[in-house]
Parts: C-alpha cells; structure tokens; sequence
C-alpha cells in the first residue's frame, strides 16, 4: 500500500522543475541527480523490506528447499556429507508403509476432534463475550489464559486427569456409571485425551479472534433485527456468522494448519511412548512419525519426505479451502 | 487486468532482491565453514575452560570432583551441564557430532549408543588409549572392549556398570508363601530365566491381593536378553535379531510372563511405575545396581527394610557409560587428562561412595570399600560382594549399531503391545518385523 502511495506524495512538489526543463530548447539527458533520485524512489522500498526477506531466505526458504534435496536422498543423520541418490523412493515407499497410513488418518482424526469442537465453541463464546458483561476486561482475559499455558505444564495435568488408575476423568464416569477407560491405551480415548489438550489450549484463542471480528460488526444490523423481532439465536446466525464470515474462514486454515502439523501434545501425552504415540501407534501424528523417523532411527531423507508430504497436504487443504470459499462467497452474491 | 500487471512488473525485483540474499547468505556460510577454527589457541594467560556434558547421575559434583581436580590444576576451570532425560542427551550429542558443533570437550556416551559412537562416528572422537594416565587394562575387558573402534582405537572411557540382581519384597513373598532369605531366593531361578517365570507363576497363585509378581514384562524382556551371548547384532556389526536364538528366548519368557498374568503390566520409568512402587504392586524388579537408588526413592519409608537383593538366574550387566572427548573440542589434551582422571580407580570409588554408581576398573571394584558396602535402605544387604560378584561373571554379547532402535521397538511396540491390547504374540512379533525394516532400512 505504502509503495504505490508514496511516490504520488512525493514527487507532487517538484514536479514544476522537470515541466520548466523540458520546455527549455536544449533538454538535456536527465542528471544523475534525478536518476539518483528516481532509484531512491524505486529501490528504497525494497531495501526497507530486505531484512525480513534476507531471514526468510535464511531460515525459511533454505532450509524449505534443503529438505525437498534432502528428502530425494538417503542420509544418515549421524554422517549427513554421505547422500545416496533416491529419486522419489523415499515418497513411494512412505504410501506403501501401514505405519505412514496410521499416521496421517490419526492426524486427520485427531485434528477433526480438536478443530471442530474448538472453533464452534470459540464462536460461541465469543458471541457472549460480545454482549455487555460486567467484568468483561477480565473475561476476556480469562478465555486467553490457556493459551497462555505453556504445552508442556498443560500436558503434564491433563495426563494425570485422564490417568485410567486415579484420573478424575475415570472417576467423574465412574460417577455416572461408565466403567474404566483406558485413555493412554485405546485409540479412540487417546485420540480424544489428546483432542481435549488441544481444544483446551486453543478456544480462548480463537474467541478473541472472532469477538475482535465481531466487534466490527455495525450496531445498527442488530437493533433492526431485534426491531423486527429476531430473537438472540436468529441475530447470531444471520447477522453474526454471516458478517465475520472471512474470520471464520481464517481461523479453519490457522487451525487446519496447526492441526497437521500436531507434536507436542501427543508427544507429552504419551510419555515414554510418546515419539511411536503409544504402544500400537494409536495417537501418533505425522510430525510424531517424521521426528521417529529421523531422529531415533537417523533416516533423515524419508523424514524429510514427510515433511514434505505434510506441507503438500497442507498446500492442498488450503486451496479446496479457499475454492469452497470463493464458491461460497459466489453463492452468497447470487 | 491492470492490477495483475502492475503486481507481475513488482515481482520481478522481489525475486532478485530474494535470490541475492540467498546469493549473500549462502556466500557468508561458506566462507565462515571454510576458516579454520582460529580461536583454537589457549585462552589468554595459560587458563583453559573445560566443559563436561552428561546425563542423569554421574555423581562427580556430588563427590565434589570438580572442585578437587581444580584445586589441584589452578589453570582450568571446569564447566558443566547435565541433561536429565539420557535419550534426548544422546538424540541432541549425536546431530552436535554430526555437524561437528556445540559439543563440550568431555561428552558422557551411555552403553546403549556405545556402538554407533565407535562406528558411524567413530572418527569424531579422540583415540584416548595413549592419553596421560589412561591403562586401557585397568577396566574390566569387556568394559573396554565396548568402546574400542574396529581400527583399534579407544574412545571412551569407563564410569559405572550395572551388574544386575533381582530385587524383592520379603513381605510379600512371605505372605505369596516364597522362601524370604537372598540364598534360598536366588536358588529359586537360579541358571534361567525361565525359572524365573515359575517362580513367578507360583507367587501369582498365592500372591496378596492386588499384587504381581514382577513389574513390567519390557524389563524381564531386557534381563533375559542381557544374559544372552548373542542378542540383536553378530559380532561383525550386522541385525540378526529375527534368528537370533537370545532374542527369541528372551521373547518366549517374556510372553510367558505376560500370559501367565505375573506382570503388572507397567511401563519402567514411567509415573505409573514410580507410583507402583510405593504401593506395593510387584513384588520384583530386575536390579541392576543403579536400580538401589531408585527403589529406595520411589518405594520410600514405607518399604524400607522390606527389600533384598538376590543373585540374577544368570550373571549380566545393564547399563553403565564412557567418558569422550571429541575432536571438535578446543582443549583435547587437557579434556583427556581430566576424563582419565575423573574415571580412574580411586576417583570412581569416591563416586560409588557419594551416589553408588558402580565402578568399572578392576582396582575400584576390589576396594574394601565397595566390597563392604551395604545401603541403609536395605538393611544388612551386602550390596557391594553381590553387585562387584556379578560384575566379574559378566560375559557381554557384541552390541550393535541399531540395537538401540530395535530394542525400543521389541519392548515398546511389542510386548507392552500385547500386555496392554492382548495383542496376539505372534502377529505382535510380525508387527515388530515389519517396524524394525522400516526403521532400519534406510
């Protein structure tokens, strides 16, 4: 924005100058003065934003790359100069491994079972945050203190809730019936043992995300709305969803994202057996799974590969992401 | 159409701008990687900085080694860092040795990735065999032998071991109607194993309830297996665990044990162990002598008095760590001279004394001191002959370079596998097969 602004401001008071100069008889080429100047115009701005893209390139793009090199080869991470050609062996091979498969559709369930819960709960939180509270500074304050939390410290507790022993989780069931649950051993527990860190961790966020955008929102839609008659639940679907709708869609990628690339909770929650995600694999993620890989078993080449595979799926979530949105913003104009 | 174009023309110097940076970028590294280290000379007036990286319980600042080895070399000064967690140590010294950066100048290498330090990195690290005070003969054989490359060379030098016993509740064997006295209780299994499963499945009938025999079937597993002269690896470095006959066996009674119900089913080093202890849910643990530390932690006042130690069915050894100093490092000499010093006789019975890590040359191990040693959280055990005993019938297996690997994945995708899913033995062992190619074959 600034770039395309800035020179109409700037070059609005000596524009006289160069009109005298070019009705003299004899123009002469333009000196270096004013070419000095035009590249001031035309290169600062770039030399303004250079830093960001010197440590993007650093430690963004660099090593991005260094990984796709890397993941075409096998290498050994304790003897990382020796790299043996492999094409895309180390991708074919991943498909074909039920450890990979196990992996990825934990990812997508786990990520399902945190994402959905967190944000419709986010927004309904949210939505009540927007009403006129008394104490709502420290409210809103409050919904963001378990973001606050470091993974490790709210891990560490939610592992004693959920112990199958003496959690409190299996002792509020057992109040109302429901028998022993094995939450570190069987996959559906697990998976939602870990689900509930997430969830826990990442509504107060996200409902500060939508209040703001919901803040946004003109008074007046709701006055009228009320006027005729709409009741709280009607204002909320019709006027609320629809206007921060952008927002909605924003939060979707940021979580889809975090989602995929889930490790510490799982990691924590797991323990010993964190790295593998429990005994049989039942919770472990893809970051889990590519850390195994090339970390405790030093095959940094296929770890790299998944890597890349995670980024990929990423890169695909977003677009059919964004095509929904774009065919649902046409739908909306019809 | 206009703002496409306008944003297209705006790209191309983007990209330039880009590229040259990574140009730039890429440039400074290589120079800086090209320049030999020049701030290798000693620091300024003959002062040398020695840091010292280890994990767990070394013992040597709690023996106040340091400050001895400084009193008496006023020129060093010596730093230290300890990880807790021995895994992520090792998991964070191998990238480090790898890259050749962020290393100390003393590395502490645990026995589990002795073999990949005198393989794969073997030339990251110093030949210590003609360092100023080194006699390679001092240690046990084996215990040398371990860190020795196929070239010859030494690189690691001794601390602890851990000859292994089986500790026990003589109450509850007593209420299980097991004989309570060590002698009579080593003699139970003594020679196998797989006694020991009996001997298991004979609690289990009477056993107090609530109880079980032992506590975890990974770490009968790993006894069983420790005592075995061929294990995951043959003596030239090469995986032979799917036939290998110490791998099977250890596997049999491992699932034996599961099957017969005689294991409470735990995970070692985990919350739920820790706990297990002070309640009283098993009433036997593979020991080697580091265990004695954390017995009397976890099981507490409560349980005091109320273990023995009894002789294993068949002499092993179970952990235990070298002393390194890699080439990385700015001050081997002196680096050398220290970890000589800190893992010689004298300077390992004061760390026996201190933490009751168990010492590895021959010379400590004779000392009256460690042969009458007995731990007050065991009452009139003699912990010293029991433990130094073993440690002379030990007859180690050849490790290998991935036996850290298969290992976690037999105890922990494996057997905890069938102890807490029922998983069928067979299919389980399938499922190993398949994880360790995975894993291994790169």
């Amino acid at each position: 924005m600034a770039t395309t602004h800035r020179p109409a401001t700037d070059s609005g008071p000596p524009r006289p100058a160069p009109a005298g100069r070019r009705s003299g008889p004899a123009a002469p080429p333009p000196s270096w003065r004013s070419r000095l100047h035009r590249l001031d115009l035309k290169a600062s701005p770039y030399a303004y934003i250079a830093p960001f893209f010197l440590c993007f390139a650093a430690f963004g793009l660099f090593p991005l790359l260094w990984t796709g090199w890397l993941s075409l080869h096998r290498v050994d991470l304790l003897d990382p100069g020796v790299m043996e050609w492999r094409g895309l062996g180390n991708y074919t091979r991943l498909w074909g491994t039920e450890q990979f498969r196990t992996a990825l559709l934990n990812t997508f369930t786990i990520g399902v079972l945190s994402t959905v819960p967190q944000l419709l709960m986010a927004l309904g939180l949210a939505h009540l945050l927007n009403y006129r509270l008394r104490g709502r500074g420290f409210l809103r304050v409050a919904v963001l203190a378990p973001y606050a939390t470091s993974i490790a410290a709210a891990t560490l507790v939610f592992v004693q809730l959920f112990n199958p022993d003496y959690g409190l989780v299996n002792w509020l069931l057992s109040l109302v019936g429901v028998g022993r649950t094995d939450w570190y051993a069987d996959t559906w527990p697990a998976q939602i043992a870990v689900a509930t860190i997430v969830t826990w961790r990442w509504t107060g966020y996200n409902a500060l995300i939508y209040l703001a955008a919901m803040q946004a929102v003109p008074k007046d839609l709701y006055e009228a709305a009320s006027l005729d008659g709409a009741s709280r639940w009607q204002q909320f679907t019709r006027i609320t969803v629809p206007s921060i709708r952008p927002t909605i869609l924003f939060t979707v990628i940021v979580s889809t994202i975090g989602a995929t690339q889930l490790f510490g909770e799982p990691l924590l929650f797991g323990g010993g057996v964190g790295v593998s995600g429990g005994s049989a694999h039942q919770f472990q993620t893809l970051s889990l799974y590519m850390y195994e890989l090339g970390w405790p078993s030093r095959q940094l080449g296929r770890a790299s590969a998944v890597a890349w595979t995670m980024l990929l799926i990423l890169l695909l979530i977003g677009a059919v992401q964004l095509l929904l949105a774009r065919r649902g913003r046409a739908g909306q104009g019809r | 159409m206009r703002p496409t174009t306008r944003a297209r023309r705006r790209a191309v110097p983007v990209t330039t701008a880009l590229t040259l940076s990574a140009l730039l970028l890429t440039g400074c590294a290589g120079g800086s990687d090209a320049d030999p280290a020049t701030g290798a000379a000693a620091d300024g007036g003959g002062k040398v900085t020695l840091s010292v990286g280890d994990f767990g319980t070394f013992g040597y600042r709690e023996a106040g080694l340091y400050d001895e080895y400084m009193a008496a070399h006023p020129s060093i000064t010596i730093r230290y860092e300890t990880v807790q967690d021995g895994q992520k140590y090792w998991d964070a010294l191998a990238t480090h040795l790898a890259s050749g950066s962020g290393l100390n100048d003393i590395q502490a290498v645990e026995v589990g990735y002795i073999a990949q330090a005198t393989g794969t990195l073997g030339d990251k690290f110093t030949d210590l065999s003609k360092a100023e005070g080194v006699r390679a003969d001092a240690w046990l054989p084996w215990k040398a032998k371990q860190a020795t490359t196929a070239k010859g060379a030494l690189i690691g030098l001794g601390t602890d071991i851990g000859p292994m016993a089986v500790c026990y509740r003589k109450d509850l064997f007593e209420q299980a109607g097991l004989p309570t006295d060590r002698e009579a209780v080593g003699k139970l299994w003594s020679g196998d194993w797989a006694k020991f499963v009996e001997a298991g499945k004979q609690y289990q009938g009477k056993a107090p309830a609530g109880t079980f025999f032992t506590d975890s079937a990974s770490g009968l597993f790993n006894a069983a297996l420790s005592a075995e002269s061929q294990q995951y690896s043959d003596a030239s470095g090469k995986l032979v665990y799917r036939d290998s006959p110490g791998v099977k066996k250890a596997w049999t009674t491992a699932v034996d044990a599961s099957r017969a119900g005689i294991s409470a089913g735990l995970r070692q080093f985990q919350d739920d162990w820790n706990t297990a202890f002070s309640n009283a849910r098993f009433a036997t643990v593979v020991c080697p002598s580091w265990m004695t530390g954390i017995i009397s932690k976890y099981s507490g006042d409560p349980g005091k008095g109320k273990w023995d130690i009894a002789q294993a069915p068949v002499a092993s050894n179970w952990g235990g760590a070298f002393l390194t100093v890699p080439k990385a490092g700015k001050h081997q000499k002196e680096a050398a001279a220290l970890a000589a010093w800190l893992t010689a006789p004298e300077q390992q019975a004061k760390v026996f004394a201190k933490v009751g890590n168990l010492p590895s040359t021959t010379a400590a191990l004779a000392q009256p001191a460690v042969q009458n040693a007995t731990l007050d959280y065991f009452g009139t055990t003699p912990t010293g002959k029991i433990f130094a005993a073993t440690a002379q019938n030990i007859a180690p297996a050849p490790i290998g370079e991935q036996d850290g690997t298969v290992k976690t994945v037999i105890t922990d995708n494996g057997i905890l596998d069938i102890e807490q899913h029922g998983t069928d033995p067979a299919k389980a062992w399938t499922n190993v097969t398949k994880l360790i190619d995975d894993k291994v074959n790169g």
